[in-house]
Formats: structure tokens, C-alpha cells, sequence
């Protein structure tokens, strides 16, 4: 059996004679007879490194890793720097805790102090937190900072990503919220019924962009909308767009929160991801989570600190605005590696790039018979068109090619593709992709 | 050191992407950047060089002792991340088809299975990101429960006065109102409150146990049983797991609901405060609530992920949970098996309880006779006597190159420390700690005013908090002006 205990079973016998016990077992006898389980664990037994390793590759190969993916709605494949991977993987960084201890911690603070800052450059917002667990997380904690006694409403934008729905109403069950859902036309949020929705009792509107379909939405007019009733305007975008796309910032967003995970992190099936959340200076309080400040020490030494901490679960207990306590530090580190890297002109190339073949791959494909773009309006690296046939004999044609193609939609988008491409996709991948759905398509 | 927006030079830089293969797109005015975007102008050179400094300014297990209370800061295997960055594991999207993603779901339906047997519990959901995202997870199964059953009028959660702070604020985020249960004065739940505080409007009771003093809760079946009785259901914050795997189970303690930390209990790193994992186990009578999507297997012996699930509470978090978090806990359960866990719980209570011996002597220790995996010393006569406090004490391990226990918690001991050594370190670390906690104690005895200046060699000395929370400076500015 494996094992990562140093002291052998003797060193263990000389320590129990050493504080006065015989026998291990002797140590648990405060334990009540009846909740003992009294058998062994219907476990296997412990392996040795080796066969473990070979156990878990062999579930691996169960999966299929695809050589080219042209799919997105909330996950995406970037080109990830050699160095970010190297640099996120020094033990240090690897295994510390929540620096508690500033005096020793002070690369981890300095650290969340970097991705803080580049939050705020990337959103044009004052503050940012240290991270939550995903973007969708990242909404329902936006939401609730926004509440007021008088506004318990929210108001959602049917174009956002169904997961993101989806928490903020789990999110806000159990309090006294309404939740409503502007409808969309077109791909993009309906501006008419969405205003109908608004009123003096809206403690927020929430949108996304680019939105789940891809399209940019008007974001300027939705937020004079959401300000012209007093509530707080909060946008959900895509870190990698902020290279080209107008800030969270410049459409008048008092809020900025996104699924950080096109900035430098695996697919993962989904997770760990990373939420960001960046604000107005007039809501940092209401900031949910750790936050990094910059003070001194009696020397006047620079040092970084956790601060703000009286928002927090550990000194409000039932007050807290937030229960959070572990974030997702070493992905937001992730991220600022990734940001560090690219540079603004990287970050603009990979926005650039990811929106041009987005945009190659949308004009081959409505080459074919049968594929038409669905939505007309502008949009950054993703976007939806019908299918001729049945989508999943055409994904599953590409697939055989070991190509992930477009996500089928279900529900009122049945028969439709959401499409994706960024930088990592060649001109070469997207053409033998259009070829082999000519060959369907006939 | 300088941040790394203070380095580089404009036009400095990595070349990480190739020029463009197809025609340039621009976007329209109306939505392009018209802000500048001031990212680091850094090469990759300065780049590396500035993470190892910062490296060499953090402090991880790998570094030292590091014994924090109720955190289980064991040894991180590194086999663990050598699975967790395989590409059958790291390079797949989430919305692939379910035939191509059977492995991932084969990972977590072992870990359901394997944590189910180690807590006693019927079914797992892996979606909760952390121990926190957990409790209130598993608090809306408790809501879920009695909503179905009509009891809208229980809305009270019991809480210890010992509890994590996550499990009241937890409580409200899920809608609760929070009733405080106090401690006797031996550390354990005051059964008599307890039984005075239950009724019919309790929802649940969270406890930890052993509790966050260390012990194990003595009457921990009259404890589930009140509630059970009063119509409420008991809910177990898995902090303190790593102390009773193989020995006793949550199930069979009368919990109905537990949430695990995968980052303390089952070996995975805490990255400098996350990514964690904190999955929510239940008893049938429970497993209706879970999150959706839930994993069923197919009679052909394929996994399938069901969406529809009547009666869920819905979605905690997008897609599936911190995924690669739960392949390097079921790569650490199949590594100790059965016989491994019991002796990791058996090794990190021996370990506890060898320190809190070889100390109780010098360290005045409130529970002296017995712990579990953790206890808790109170400096509150040092601090009388002395005007020493547990702050002073900590600062002081910093010099020694060790970290500090968790400090002022629990809540109810004045001038806490708690330590939680863990099964991964050595007897010959144990016997130099227990040395240099007694230096240290002799010091704050004979020379009280020299404990303030603590610590004297790191790299920075005690920061100032009050100034850093009074004039916030959160970010660089590149403008230069001030927040």
C-alpha cells in the first residue's frame, strides 16, 4: 500500500510509550462504542505509485482528447505559454495556504496584488477581489452585493449563459429575491420588453458579452436603460475580448465579473476555473471575498496584506456578505502569469486572431448547402448557424475526423450550432473541417 | 521588490502567437476598446525571474512545518499533480459528447463511491468548489427536504459557538436564520441548550466533529438524535475527517449531510487559498436535492450524465465542479486504500496528541488530557500576566522558520493557537518544534517586551493592517495617481 507516512510503525510504538500510551487505539477511546465502525472500509487496498499511475491513465484513455475544437459556450481551448504552466507549478506557490501570515507569504500577496491590478486594466474598473470559484458564481456574488432593502428584484437577459441562470437562481431560492428574464430577439437581448421589466424595485440587470450566442449586444443603450431606473448595471465578459471589445467600463457597468478560464487554464472538463469580479470604488466593500491592499511595516518596508477583512465570514460569522472562504488563488495566478505574458499586444493579437477565424470558419461553412448564419448581428469569436440534416450525423462526422464541432443548442434552439474558434484553430484545421461537412451536407 | 508593472520596457515581450492565416477582421466603432490596456512589457527572462522571487517569498508545506488548525496542511504527493495535468484529463471540454468523456465520469463516480463508504453517506455530488460552497449546498438539500415535506416554517439552523464562521454565513446565504448553541465548559455541545434550542421551527444543526477544539463529541448520538427528533436534519462540516476515517463515519454518527474538503482531508494542494473542492455527500432521503446534473449508470455499463432530475435544487456552479480537484483525491484514495486512510487518521491523531503531551506542560492547554487530530492552546494568563498574546507567539515561529498554528480560533478560547500537525511529519520535525515552541514560551516568560518586535528576520516585519484597511491601495495605477 501506498503511503506518505515517514515514521515506521516502531517510531510510532516509541512515541505512545513516550506520552503514556500502549496502543494506538488508546488514543481513540473517547470515541463512543457504537459509532465505531469496528470493520475495515469496503475500500481496495492501497497500490504503490506505479500501479496507481497506470490506473488512472488507463480511465484517461476513456476519454477522447480532441486535436481540434470549434466549440466553446463557456469553455475554451487558448494557446497556453510554455511559462505559465512552468511557473504555476513551483511547489511553493503550489502548496501554501490563504496567507494568513503576511511576513511569509508576501509572494502569493504580491501576486493576487498583480492580478488584481490587471483585472481592473482589463475591465476599466477600480477594484477587484482575489477570485471566486467560476463566472457563474462570480454573478450570483455580483447579484447579491446589489441588493437593497427596497430593490429585492433582478433582472436577467435570456442571452446569458444557462449555467450562470441557473446558479443565480439557486443563488437566490432561499432569499427574498425575485428573479425575471428579459426575453431575446434576434440573438440579442429585446431593449423594448426589457425595459418593461425594469423599475424603481430592480437592484440590478445582468448581461453578458459577447453574449451566450456569440452576438455583441448594446450594451451602451442597456445600461443607460438600467441606470435610467436607479439599478446597479452589471456585465459578464470574456477576459480574452477585452484585447479589441469595449470595457465593462466604457458601457457604464458599475460591476465587471467573467469566467476567467480563456486566460491561461486548461479545459479541465469544466474545472477549476476561475470567477474575477471588479467594481466601482463606491462598492468595494460589498466585494465579496479576500482582497489584497498594499501598507508598510514599522520599518516602512512595502507590504502586502489580506485587508478589508471585516466584510468577511471568519469575523461576521451570519453578517458576512458572503460565505466564501478557499478561492481559486492558484488559477488567478494562472491568469496573471498568462497576462504577463501575452502583454497588451499579445492580449490584442489573441482577441484579433480568435475573432478572425471565427469569422473565416463562419464564411466557409455558409459556403455549404444548409449552413446559414442564424443571427445577423456583430459578434467576437463565436456564433450560431443552422444544419442541414441532423446535427449530431454532422458533429458526429467530424468527430470521426477527431474534430469537437459546434455545440449542439436544445430547447427553442433545437437544430442549431453555437460555433467557436480563437487562436489555436489554423486556417488548415477550419478548411479540412469545411471539407468534410461538404462531403455530409451533399 | 518591484511589482512587475515597475519592470520591462515599452516594446518588451514574449513572441507566443503566429501572424494571422486568415484575413483581419476589425470590429465595428461601436464596440471597440477605446481605452488603453496597460498590461507588463516584460520578457520572458524577467518574467521567470520575477515569479521565482516571488516564490522565494511564499511559503508552502513543502517549505516547513506547517501546522494550521482545522486546515490539514499534509504533504501534497506529487503523483497527484502528475495525473491531474495528463491531457485525457486537463485538455477535455466540458460539453463533449458523453461517449467521449467517460473517463471523467468514471473519476467521479469512484470518488462517489469510495467517499460514500468512507463517510457513511448514500450519495455525492461533486459540484461545490470549496468547504464553504459545500455547507451551503448541502443546506439547500436541507431546505429542499422540508419544502417537499410542507414544513415552510422551519428557517432555523443551530450552530455551536466552537463552528467555522463559513457554517453561520452559510446558513443565511441559504436563507436561515442562525441560532447560536454555546459550549460547555469541557469544550463540547451543551446538550441541555441544545435540547432547549431545537423545536419545530429547526431546519438542521452543523457540527463539526471532533469539533474545533479537538475532541470528539462524546454524546454525539444523543446530539443527532435531539434533532432528529425535533423534525430537523444533522449536518457534518468535514473539516476534521482527516481524524476518523476508517474508524468511525459521519453516517453512522446521525448526520444526514456532510461536506468534505478535498484540499484538507484527501491530500489535494491549496494553491495559496484555492482551488479546493468540497463535495456534498447525503443520506437517500436526501439524494432527490442534489445538484444536476447527477451521474447514473446505464445498463450497458456506460456513465451517463441526467439533467432532469426532479426535484433538484438545480446548479451550485457550471458544469461539473473543480473536476481535476477530484483526480488527484481518488488518485490519492487508490494510492492508501483501506488500510492507508485508517492509518493517515490513526498516524495524525498519534502526531496531535505526541505535541500536545510533550507541550501541555510549558503551554497551558485547556483540554489537556485528550484530542484528536488538532488541539488548542489558550494564551489568555500569558497574555494577563505577561502582556504576551497568541499574535506575539506566532510572529515569534516565524524567526524559527516554522508556520504558525491557526490563531484566535475557535472563537470561544481567549488567545487561541491551534494546531493541527498532520500524519506527514516526521518525529525528528515534531521534536524540534516542541523545542522551539518551549524557546519560545521561556522567552515570552523572561523578556515579554522582546516578543512585540517578532518577527525579526523575514523578509518584511509585522505589517499595518489597521492603515491598509483605513486608506485601501488595491492595485497599481499606471497613471500613478493614488486610490
Amino acid at each position: 500500500m501506498g503511503s506518505y507516512i515517514p515514521n515506521t510503525l516502531q517510531e510510532q510504538q516509541e512515541m505512545l510509550h513516550s506520552i503514556g500510551k500502549e496502543q494506538i487505539e488508546d488514543l481513540f477511546t473517547l470515541i463512543p462504542e457504537k459509532v465505531r465502525l469496528n470493520r475495515e472500509l469496503n475500500l481496495p487496498s492501497g497500490l504503490s505509485e506505479m500501479e496507481v499511475s497506470n490506473r488512472m491513465r488507463k480511465i484517461g484513455k476513456k476519454n477522447n482528447v480532441f486535436k481540434s475544437i470549434f466549440r466553446g459556450a463557456g469553455a475554451y481551448r487558448h494557446y497556453i505559454p510554455s511559462i505559465v504552466k512552468q511557473i504555476t507549478s513551483k511547489e511553493e506557490f503550489v502548496t501554501s495556504y490563504t496567507p494568513y501570515q503576511a511576513e511569509i507569504s508576501q509572494g502569493v500577496l504580491q501576486s493576487i496584488y498583480e492580478f488584481q491590478t490587471m483585472i481592473c486594466e482589463l475591465t476599466g474598473m477600480d477594484v477587484a477581489n482575489a477570485s471566486v470559484y467560476d463566472g457563474a458564481t462570480a454573478a450570483a456574488e455580483a447579484i447579491v452585493m446589489c441588493l437593497e432593502r427596497k430593490r429585492r428584484k433582478v433582472v436577467l437577459t435570456e442571452t446569458l449563459h444557462p449555467h450562470t441562470i441557473e446558479v443565480i437562481n439557486n443563488y437566490c431560492s432561499g432569499l427574498d429575491i425575485e428573479v425575471v428574464v428579459a426575453p431575446s430577439n434576434q440573438g440579442k437581448t429585446d431593449q423594448q420588453q426589457l425595459e418593461e421589466l425594469l423599475d424603481d424595485r430592480t437592484a440590478c440587470l445582468l448581461i453578458q458579452q459577447p453574449n451566450y450566442y456569440g452576438q455583441l449586444e448594446e450594451c451602451d443603450e442597456i445600461g443607460a436603460l438600467a441606470k435610467g431606473c436607479g439599478a446597479k448595471y452589471i456585465i459578464s465578459c470574456n477576459p480574452i475580448s477585452l484585447g479589441i471589445l469595449k470595457t465593462p467600463a466604457e458601457y457604464g457597468a458599475d460591476i465587471a465579473i467573467g469566467e476567467g478560464q480563456p486566460l491561461g487554464i486548461p479545459l479541465s472538463f469544466g474545472g477549476p476555473y476561475l470567477g474575477f469580479m471588479a467594481s466601482k470604488e463606491k462598492l468595494m466593500r460589498k466585494l465579496p471575498g479576500r482582497i489584497v491592499g498594499e501598507t508598510k511595516d514599522a520599518l516602512g518596508r512595502k507590504a502586502f496584506v489580506l485587508t478589508l477583512q471585516a466584510r468577511e465570514q471568519h469575523i461576521r460569522r451570519e453578517k458576512a456578505s458572503s460565505n466564501i472562504c478557499s478561492n481559486q488563488a492558484l488559477c488567478a495566478m494562472t491568469a496573471a502569469v498568462y497576462l504577463d505574458a501575452m502583454g497588451s499586444k499579445g492580449l490584442t493579437q489573441a482577441a484579433m486572431l480568435s475573432m478572425s477565424k471565427a469569422h473565416y470558419l463562419a464564411d466557409q461553412l455558409c459556403k455549404i448547402n444548409g449552413f446559414k448564419m442564424v443571427y445577423e448581428g456583430e459578434y467576437f469569436n463565436e456564433f450560431v448557424t443552422s444544419c442541414p440534416g441532423n446535427v449530431n450525423k454532422v458533429l458526429g462526422e467530424l468527430e470521426r475526423h477527431g474534430i469537437l464541432g459546434g455545440y449542439p443548442l436544445t430547447g427553442k434552439h433545437e437544430g442549431h450550432i453555437l460555433w467557436c474558434a480563437t487562436e489555436v484553430n489554423t486556417k488548415e484545421e477550419i478548411d479540412t473541417l469545411v471539407a468534410i461537412l461538404k462531403e455530409v451536407a451533399v | 521588490m518591484k511589482l512587475i508593472f515597475e519592470k520591462g520596457m515599452e516594446g518588451r515581450g514574449c513572441t507566443l502567437l503566429p501572424p494571422s492565416d486568415v484575413p483581419l477582421i476589425q470590429l465595428g466603432e461601436k464596440h471597440k476598446r477605446k481605452q488603453e490596456l496597460h498590461l507588463p512589457e516584460v520578457s520572458e527572462t524577467e518574467l521567470s525571474r520575477h515569479y521565482t522571487e516571488l516564490m522565494k517569498r511564499t511559503f508552502g508545506v513543502n517549505d516547513g512545518f506547517y501546522p494550521l488548525g482545522s486546515c490539514t496542511m499534509k504533504y501534497n504527493p506529487k503523483i497527484n499533480e502528475e495525473i491531474a495535468k495528463m491531457p485525457e484529463f486537463a485538455d477535455i471540454h466540458p460539453l463533449q459528447p458523453e461517449h467521449t468523456i467517460q473517463g471523467c465520469l468514471e473519476v467521479m463516480v469512484l470518488a462517489e463511491k469510495y467517499l460514500s463508504e468512507i463517510t457513511g453517506m448514500d450519495r455525492f455530488t461533486f459540484q461545490p468548489a470549496a468547504g464553504a460552497h459545500g455547507e451551503y449546498t448541502g443546506l439547500q438539500l436541507i431546505r429542499a427536504y422540508h419544502e417537499a415535506k410542507g414544513n415552510v416554517k422551519r428557517d432555523k439552523i443551530l450552530v455551536p459557538d466552537s463552528a467555522h464562521g463559513t457554517n453561520p454565513a452559510s446558513a443565511v446565504m441559504a436563507g436561515f436564520t442562525v441560532i447560536n448553541v454555546p459550549s460547555t465548559k469541557d469544550g463540547y455541545v451543551d446538550v441541555e441548550e441544545l435540547r432547549k434550542a431545537a423545536g419545530d421551527d429547526t431546519a438542521g444543526f452543523m457540527l463539526t466533529n471532533p469539533n474545533t477544539l479537538g475532541l470528539f463529541e462524546e454524546n454525539i448520538l444523543e446530539i443527532t438524535e435531539i434533532i432528529h427528533q425535533a423534525g430537523g436534519l444533522n449536518y457534518y462540516d468535514g473539516a476534521n475527517l482527516n481524524a476518523i476515517m476508517g474508524i468511525a463515519r459521519p453516517g453512522d454518527m446521525g448526520f444526514d449531510v456532510v461536506h468534505l474538503n478535498l484540499h484538507k482531508t484527501f491530500s489535494t494542494p491549496h494553491g495559496g487559498g484555492g482551488p479546493g473542492s468540497g463535495p456534498v455527500g447525503c443520506k437517500e432521503i436526501l439524494a432527490d436535492y442534489l445538484p444536476s446534473p447527477c451521474i447514473i449508470e446505464n445498463d450497458d455499463g456506460n456513465y451517463h450524465l441526467e439533467f432532469n432530475k426532479e426535484g433538484s435544487i438545480g446548479r451550485v456552479k457550471a458544469f461539473y465542479g473543480n473536476f481535476l480537484v477530484v483526480v488527484r483525491a481518488l488518485t490519492y484514495i487508490l494510492t492508501l486504500g483501506k488500510e492507508g486512510l485508517k492509518h493517515a487518521s490513526e498516524s495524525a491523531v498519534l502526531n496531535a496528541n505526541y505535541m500536545m503531551h510533550h507541550l501541555k506542560d510549558t503551554y497551558p492547554i485547556p483540554f489537556p488530557d485528550k484530542c484528536m487530530h488538532e488541539f488548542v492552546i489558550s494564551l489568555e494568563e500569558l497574555k494577563k500576566e505577561k502582556g504576551v498574546t497568541a499574535l506575539d507567539i506566532a510572529k515569534a515561529m516565524l524567526d524559527h522558520g516554522i508556520h504558525p498554528p491557526t490563531m484566535y480560533f475557535p472563537l470561544i478560547i481567549p488567545e487561541a493557537l491551534m494546531v493541527e500537525p498532520t500524519e506527514t511529519e516526521t518525529k525528528e520535525t515534531l521534536d524540534e518544534v516542541i523545542e522551539i515552541y518551549k524557546k519560545i514560551y521561556k522567552e515570552a516568560v523572561d523578556h515579554p517586551e522582546a516578543m512585540r518586535d517578532y518577527p525579526r528576520n523575514t523578509i518584511i516585519g509585522r505589517p499595518d493592517e489597521v492603515a491598509a484597511a483605513r486608506k485601501p491601495v488595491l492595485r497599481y495605477r499606471y497613471d500613478g495617481a493614488s486610490n
